[in-house]
């Protein structure tokens, strides 16, 4: 599929959250018609939290036909590292295992997990995925490597007590970077603190910086997700990251999340992935509003993250872990488990509604709502076909913030120098350039 | 202990019936320690030679320096060499002088001895991941510290302890949580030297008229010289890889080797990087080692009875 | 003579007058060293007990406002939280019983014998420390599941036992040191083989000291978490059935996490308090 309608059918996927288009799929049918499929090992890097692994095992998982041990205690680098593990030996215990995007890309480099294409022909019989969701599930390859299970995006969220502080004439749904970073001095002239927060913990796996930076900064800034990487408006973007830097929380590096110090009041507002946002906007719904991330003088650039459900070639109950996709993926489950680990459903037609639904969620698919029927939007994909390069593509993000804004280093030296990391990734890996970047014919180069 | 051990004579010299099988006699230790040593092996240290020599190969497997070249320009490299040493050049001293002076106060004849004795092992049971937990929140900004301070009118506005451009701050928070975490350990390897020391030699000493400060730094000290030595081999190595304290307390904002170890392992999942960093660490490690092995070696005259 | 005497009259009738000021200032640093140790556990207890939203609270009572059950409640009745409770013991027991068998031949060759290779082996052992766990996970996985081991106790506790392995070696040589060399040649001269030296009049004198390598040896398994994670899926034990959540959850519950976890270690550790600072001596105080 072109390119370009590849982010234009990803917007919509994200549009169909809301507001539903094609008829719903059937719901579950009662466990007792069908034949029970016996013990699934179901690990999943999500839904770990406390109370949301009680909800996926006693509500979610209560009508499968089969027994799903739902597993969220290791880390997903863990999870990566068991399966890894499992396939040098050749047997293995998970059946089914739940990860990011970024996740699965070195169990796919290394041929890991069972091409699913079969198990998805089957399904969307009955139901439709949408396309640029699919696509991501085969990590660069003609293999479905991994069904798309629910998509989440970023955002901001406000504590009511900072919009007195809103610069005049800021519409707080339609912010620019600059504005923000006003809002964020008038406060600190007025209180003295600094109080946007960032998620800017390291990148053992907490850290979302990389997705803040190729989703949202680049695109606005530049239009491209790495070509621009290192060109004039990209040192235009860093200088006003500086900006907003001088703004925020300085214990923004300790934070993997958000929702704790929003309760805390060390951040007034800030951005963040809308699950972590959660516990703040469950617990005090008054005090706090959804808004969509700032734009740029490029637009409104965003991406979405999409969690799959893959099956590795070890799994010793095949049959049980196929059930369990087929089922995660019916409607009622699309739904509540959403609504447990704070996502949105992938399969077309679902509708966020009901008492299953908290208001916190339906709030946050109204910004999805937002970024989806934005004019101006840039919709950056997840970087596609670097295989097992992608984490070290990561980190390269990383360190830039960490070399820019933490350690004050040059500019256009530490872009030079990441740029350079970069291109021989994108090199080795052949990986040609993916939407909002135009497409190229070989390795993307980065200008 | 090490010395210690070697000057005591070998048992049995007399007593053992000889002949038949004194052959295996020199074997005897080797077969003792053996047990213990095919059992490290196995499951430690072959899959550890085996992870180390990573560090020197390419992804395909060619043997290269590459990346222990691209270690040392790798990003916050030259910091969190530093940081790590400066961490340990704080932690371990303090630790010590406070476990001497913690194994001394149990030796004086306190009451509630028990009880401190005690409380003072508390550390013992908690993991480092809880205890990363309560000092982040013991630090944080509205944490429990700034509140104190707060309460009792020192401070007007919470202290940025854990603000990544307080080095001062971070390496306190660091210092108190991991000195907190891991005394107990010191505490009693400690004791069990001061416990061993002859009483008669400090009642000699006050005999003749020496003071409590000078009985501890001219009989104590130079005797437990073989306890420290292996107390301190002991942290010093889990103190090269002070990593759970470090990451929950300032996040990015204090690099450590271990850090980075795991941030290349498990972030960007190159375990040729993070195996170099692993080989960092050990050399360290190792170099350390041998400095307390040479520096505080005790003369073998003081132990021979 | 006379004048040594006379001297050591006058020492001890100052030292007399000096008790009150000097006890005092041993009094005042032990008490100090107890709040420092003391007040982070305090805290986990103090937050663990909060109701929810009083945590975000600030300034943070340091005296409890209320308290409320319900973050320890809902640890308590968390899913496998008693299973895993069970494995953690049954691993720790098994780690203390795995370092124990192989550790004391070991202490007692450090202990008993001069033989080449002693400060290599010494050198050695204090340098398993110095083995990042993250490194070698993923080889140790794949050596368990190639012996059908993974995913069980008996794996966890295998890597445990090679982790406490040094402590126990170095404590256990310390202690047959302590036991004069004379009573084993006397015991042996007395008929009894060298084994059977060892066994009666070794090991008994050894217990309290011996005691304390299972102490570490224990709650060193116990708080393990990293090892524990990678090599088990199901059959997990309390910290690594815990670990994600411990760092993912609300706030409120983490603490309750924290103290549930650290409980049996508290209690333990007091069952075992003589052992620990008694330990290290047939003649020691």
């Amino acid at each position: 599929m072109p390119k370009r309608l590849r982010s234009i059918a990803l917007a919509a996927a994200l549009l169909t959250v809301s507001c539903g288009g094609t008829p719903a799929p059937p719901s579950t049918s009662s466990s007792g018609t069908q034949k029970n499929v016996g013990q699934v090992e179901f690990v999943s890097s999500q839904g770990t939290p406390a109370n949301e692994g009680q909800k996926m095992n006693n509500q979610v998982l209560t009508g499968f036909n089969g027994h799903a041990d739902f597993i969220s205690g290791p880390t997903a680098a863990q999870d990566v590292d068991k399966i890894t593990a499992e396939q040098k030996a050749g047997k293995g215990t998970i059946d089914v295992v739940a990860l990011q995007h970024g996740d699965f890309t070195t169990l796919g480099a290394s041929d890991a997990l069972m091409d699913l294409t079969p198990l998805l022909q089957q399904l969307e019989k009955d139901r439709q995925f949408p396309k640029a969701l699919v696509d991501y599930g085969k990590l660069g390859t003609q293999k479905q490597y991994y069904i798309p299970w629910l998509q989440a995006t970023y955002m901001m969220a406000i504590n009511k007590k900072a919009l007195q502080y809103l610069p005049k004439g800021a519409d707080v749904n339609n912010l620019t970077y600059d504005q923000v970073i006003a809002w964020g001095q008038s406060i600190q002239k007025a209180t003295g603190e600094r109080m946007f927060g960032l998620p800017a913990s390291p990148g053992t796996q907490a850290s979302l910086i990389h997705r803040f930076l190729q989703g949202y900064a680049y695109p606005s800034y530049t239009g491209t997700e790495v070509t621009g990487f290192k060109s004039a408006d990209a040192v235009q973007m860093w200088q006003m990251l500086k900006r907003l830097w001088a703004v925020t929380n300085p214990q923004s590096t300790t934070f993997s999340q958000l929702q704790d110090p929003l309760q805390s009041g060390d951040v007034l507002f800030g951005w963040d992935h809308q699950a972590r946002l959660k516990d703040a906007l469950e617990k005090l719904p008054d005090q706090f509003i959804t808004v969509p991330a700032p734009r740029g003088p490029k637009g409104l650039g965003y991406m979405s993250v999409v969690v799959g459900l893959a099956i590795p070639k070890t799994a010793p109950n095949v049959e049980g872990a196929k059930a369990l996709i087929d089922y995660l993926t019916k409607s009622q489950q699309q739904i509540s488990a959403g609504a447990t680990i704070g996502f949105f459903p992938v399969v077309e037609g679902v509708k966020l509604t009901g008492s299953a639904v908290p208001p916190y969620l339906n709030a946050e698919a109204g910004v999805a709502a937002k970024y989806a029927a934005s004019k101006n939007a840039v919709v950056a994909l997840l970087p596609v076909g670097l295989g097992g390069k992608s984490d070290q593509f990561t980190l390269a993000y990383q360190d830039t913030f960490t070399r820019i804004i933490l350690r004050n280093e040059d500019i256009q030296t530490v872009l030079n120098d990441e740029a350079s990391k970069l291109q021989a990734l994108l090199t080795a890996a052949n990986a040609s350039c993916w939407p909002p970047d135009p497409s190229s014919q070989g390795p993307c180069q980065i200008k | 202990m090490s010395d210690q051990i070697a000057a005591t004579p070998r048992v049995g010299r007399r007593a053992t019936r000889g002949g038949p099988r004194a052959w295996l006699r020199p074997l005897v230790p080797y077969l003792l320690v053996a047990p213990s040593a095919v059992f490290l092996a196995f499951f430690l240290f072959w899959p550890a030679v085996k992870a180390f020599l990573i560090a020197f190969q390419t992804a395909g497997g060619a043997f290269t320096f590459a990346n222990l070249q691209a270690m040392v320009h790798d990003t916050d490299f030259g910091l969190s060499v530093r940081n790590t040493f400066v961490l340990l050049a704080i932690i371990i001293p303090l630790e010590f002088a406070i476990a001497l002076a913690m194994a001394v106060l149990a030796q004086s004849r306190l009451r509630g001895r028990g009880f401190f004795l005690y409380v003072w092992s508390f550390p013992l049971a908690i993991s480092d991941l809880a205890a990363g937990l309560v000092w982040f929140s013991i630090f944080t900004s509205h944490g429990y510290l700034n509140s104190a301070l707060q309460d009792a009118h020192i401070i007007g506005r919470p202290i940025g302890f854990l603000d990544y451009t307080n080095v001062p701050g971070l390496i306190v928070a660091v210092v108190a949580a991991e000195t907190w975490r891991s005394i107990s350990l010191v505490m009693v390897v400690i004791m069990s030297g001061i416990q061993a020391i002859p009483s008669e030699l400090g009642e000699a000493a006050s005999i003749l008229g020496a003071s409590a400060w000078r009985r501890f730094t001219k009989v104590t000290l130079p005797l437990l010289k073989p306890t420290l030595q292996v107390g301190l081999m002991l942290r010093t190595t889990t103190a090269f890889q002070v990593f759970a304290v470090v990451l929950a307390l300032t996040g990015s904002g204090l690099p450590v080797l271990a850090t980075k170890t795991a941030t290349w392992a498990h972030g960007a999942r190159n375990y040729q990087m993070a195996a170099a960093y692993a080989v960092l660490l050990l050399l360290l490690s190792s170099l350390v080692t041998i400095a307390y092995l040479t520096l505080l070696r005790t003369p073998r005259e003081v132990f021979q009875r | 003579m006379t004048t040594a005497v006379a001297t050591r009259t006058a020492t001890a009738a100052r030292g007399r007058r000096r008790v009150e000021p000097g006890r005092l200032l041993l009094y005042g640093c032990a008490i100090l060293v107890t709040l420092f140790m003391l007040t982070p556990v305090y805290l986990i207890a103090l937050a663990a007990l909060s109701p929810a939203q009083a945590i975000f609270d600030y300034p943070h009572p340091l005296i409890p406002t209320g308290i409320s059950l319900d973050n320890i409640q809902f640890f308590l009745t968390f899913q496998g939280i008693v299973p895993a409770l069970v494995r953690s013991l049954i691993v720790g027991g098994l780690t203390v019983v795995l370092s124990l068998l192989l550790g004391c031949p070991a202490g007692y060759a450090l202990a008993r014998y001069w033989f080449r290779g002693k400060d290599l082996l010494q050198l050695m052992l204090v340098n398993v420390r110095a083995i990042p766990m993250v490194i070698i996970a993923v080889p140790l996985l794949v050596t368990f599941i190639e012996l059908n081991l993974d995913d069980s106790v008996i794996s966890v506790a295998l890597v445990h036992a090679a982790i406490t392995l040094p402590l126990t070696i170095l404590i256990s040589a310390s202690v047959f040191v302590r036991v004069p060399a004379e009573l084993e040649e006397a015991a042996m001269s007395l008929g009894a083989g060298r084994l059977g030296a060892v066994l009666r009049v070794v090991l008994p004198n050894s217990v309290p000291g011996l005691a304390t390598a299972a102490l570490f040896a224990f709650v060193t398994s116990w708080n393990e978490v990293f090892v524990a994670v990678i090599l088990t899926l199901r059959n997990t034990t309390l910290p690594a059935a815990l670990v994600q959540q411990l760092q993912e959850s609300p706030v409120g519950f983490r603490f309750a996490g924290g103290l549930c976890l650290t409980i049996p270690a508290f209690v333990f550790i007091f069952f075992m308090r003589p052992y620990l600072f008694n330990a290290f001596g047939v003649g020691g105080r």
